[in-house]
């Protein structure tokens, strides 16, 4: 397995480690995860799954937990969600 | 499993965490087909959540036992109905699961409280067990500032455990005062198992201020947190952070009890001697029979299993066991009882839910946990209440209602699926 993987943060290129979750992604991109109802950036708060502030679209799927989902290869992660 | 499959068993338990791993064993090992589902990608729960390098011995113990006993782990499948008796129905990546089972076992775990005080929405702002999951799974900490606040032991564990990645713990603020503390402190007398982690604590966090008295009363940024203000024994002080982690102890995760009618007392499930709820078939086990820590929920976990498998003479050496893990959960409560000045953090603009963004003046406006979710949508969101009920419960005393399902947010054909069932 190689040890770094390559995928997309809002549209740029990102290089993680391999089996870091989306949400560390996210962040190692120093992107929020979304925009709360009234315009506020948001990031994880439980890290358990249970927040939902964490969500992220991946590959075009709405309301992924970004903290309970590894990072794949060639993946794209938008935080507009 | 494939998509919409269905499997059966003699007992089935709901969460892999120590309590859930210590059930499922227990009930494998006299013969019985036994499964145990979690929304997670692998067993431990919370507390033993990490790569296996780091896990301590007593996880892997349990891991390596729960594996040798023959039970089924079905993992990152997450329970969200039961659409008749004796069938419960799980949401997975590919499809629903359908779970047939003669008894049951709820392991369902606690998750963190959370309380509102201004900029507490600010991106890295985060549970303290929020923040170190995180960093578990891989968020980089080297060199980052953290304030470690809020109350209970956790919090010493997440500092300790910080540091040892790198990160500088700038405080740990407590709210809990140094005399509660001091009692607790003379309680460990009694247990010393907890002693020594004491000591090993101790060394992990020597030179980290830890403040009793204390807790952040405001955090501060633009995009994200910048700094934190403290109020340390009544003074202000203010604090450059990159993280705060920043969590009220622990609530019981009984909403799946709570669908399936289990009688609830005092917040926490009700349970007999054999750890068997209000209805016959069902058990509990764990934090959601009171938050107890680890040593209850793996004693209370065998007994759970051994009982649910007919094995109640076994069962029944484990109670004097039981007996003091409890004891320890007792003072665990007495020394980081919530104190009233925390019901001030919140201003009115603060925001309560986080989901709908429901500030704390909207809510003042109504009387009820009920009325509040049908005017405001407070509670209405994705976590359907997860964080801002218990908030609410000490800010306001307003009390949960009724569970329906889904007990979690699910996927339309996953609905779908139920309707068919039913």
């Amino acid at each position: 397995m190689p040890s770094q993987i390559v995928l997309r943060v809002n549209g740029v290129r990102v290089s993680v480690p391999t089996g870091v979750t989306v949400a560390v992604a996210t962040a190692m991109a120093e992107q929020a995860c979304r925009t709360s109802v009234s315009g506020e950036p948001r990031g994880p708060l439980c890290g358990m799954g249970i927040c939902f502030e964490c969500r992220v679209i991946i590959n075009g799927k709405a309301h992924c937990r970004s903290c309970q989902i590894v990072c794949e290869p060639g993946m794209d992660i938008r935080t507009n969600g | 499993m494939d998509k919409n499959s269905a499997t059966s068993f003699d007992v089935l338990v709901v969460g892999a965490g120590p309590a859930g791993i210590a059930a499922a064993a227990r009930a494998a090992e006299y013969g019985l087909r036994v499964g145990v589902v979690d929304d997670n990608v692998a067993p431990g729960g919370q507390i033993w959540r990490g790569s296996t390098h780091e896990q301590s011995t007593k996880a892997k113990v349990w891991s390596d036992r729960l594996r040798a006993s023959g039970a089924s782990t079905l993992f990152g499948m997450r329970v969200f109905d039961q659409p008749s008796p004796n069938v419960l129905l799980a949401e997975q990546e590919s499809g629903v699961a359908e779970l047939h089972y003669g008894k049951l076992i709820l392991a369902t775990g606690a998750r963190e409280r959370f309380l509102p005080f201004p900029g507490w929405t600010l991106p890295n702002v985060m549970g303290a067990g929020g923040l170190q999951a995180l960093v578990k799974s891989g968020l980089p900490i080297e060199g980052k500032r953290v304030v470690v606040a809020g109350t209970g032991p956790l919090l010493l564990a997440v500092a300790a455990y910080l540091r040892k990645k790198g990160a500088k713990v700038r405080m740990i603020c407590e709210q809990s005062s140094w005399n509660r503390l001091a009692s607790f402190g003379v309680g460990l007398l009694r247990f010393p198992g907890k002693i020594s982690q004491a000591v090993v604590l101790r060394k992990d966090l020597s030179g980290i201020p830890i403040a009793t008295n204390s807790w952040v009363v405001q955090a501060d940024g633009s995009l994200k947190l910048e700094s934190v203000t403290i109020s340390r024994s009544g003074k202000r002080e203010r604090v450059a952070c990159d993280y705060l982690a920043c969590g009220f102890h622990l609530v019981p995760n009984i909403e799946l009890p709570m669908l399936l009618g289990c009688e609830i007392r005092d917040g926490n499930v009700k349970v007999d001697e054999f750890q068997q709820t209000s209805i016959s078939n069902m058990f509990c086990a764990g934090e959601p029979v009171g938050i107890g820590g680890v040593d209850a929920a793996l004693v209370e976990g065998q007994i759970a299993g051994l009982a649910a498998g007919g094995r109640t003479k076994e069962a029944r050496s484990l109670f004097s066991a039981r007996r003091k893990a409890r004891r320890f959960a007792s003072a665990l409560e007495r020394a980081f009882r919530l104190r009233a000045e925390l019901k001030q953090l919140p201003t009115l603009d603060t925001l309560v839910c986080r989901c709908e963004d429901v500030a704390y003046a909207r809510l003042q406006q109504h009387d009820s946990w009920r009325a509040a979710k049908l005017h405001t949508r407070c509670g209405m969101g994705p976590c359907q209440g997860r964080v801002c009920g218990p908030a609410t419960e000490f800010l306001l005393n307003w009390n949960p209602e009724s569970v329906r399902p889904p007990v979690f947010p699910v996927r339309v054909e996953s609905l779908a699926s139920t309707t068919a069932i039913r």
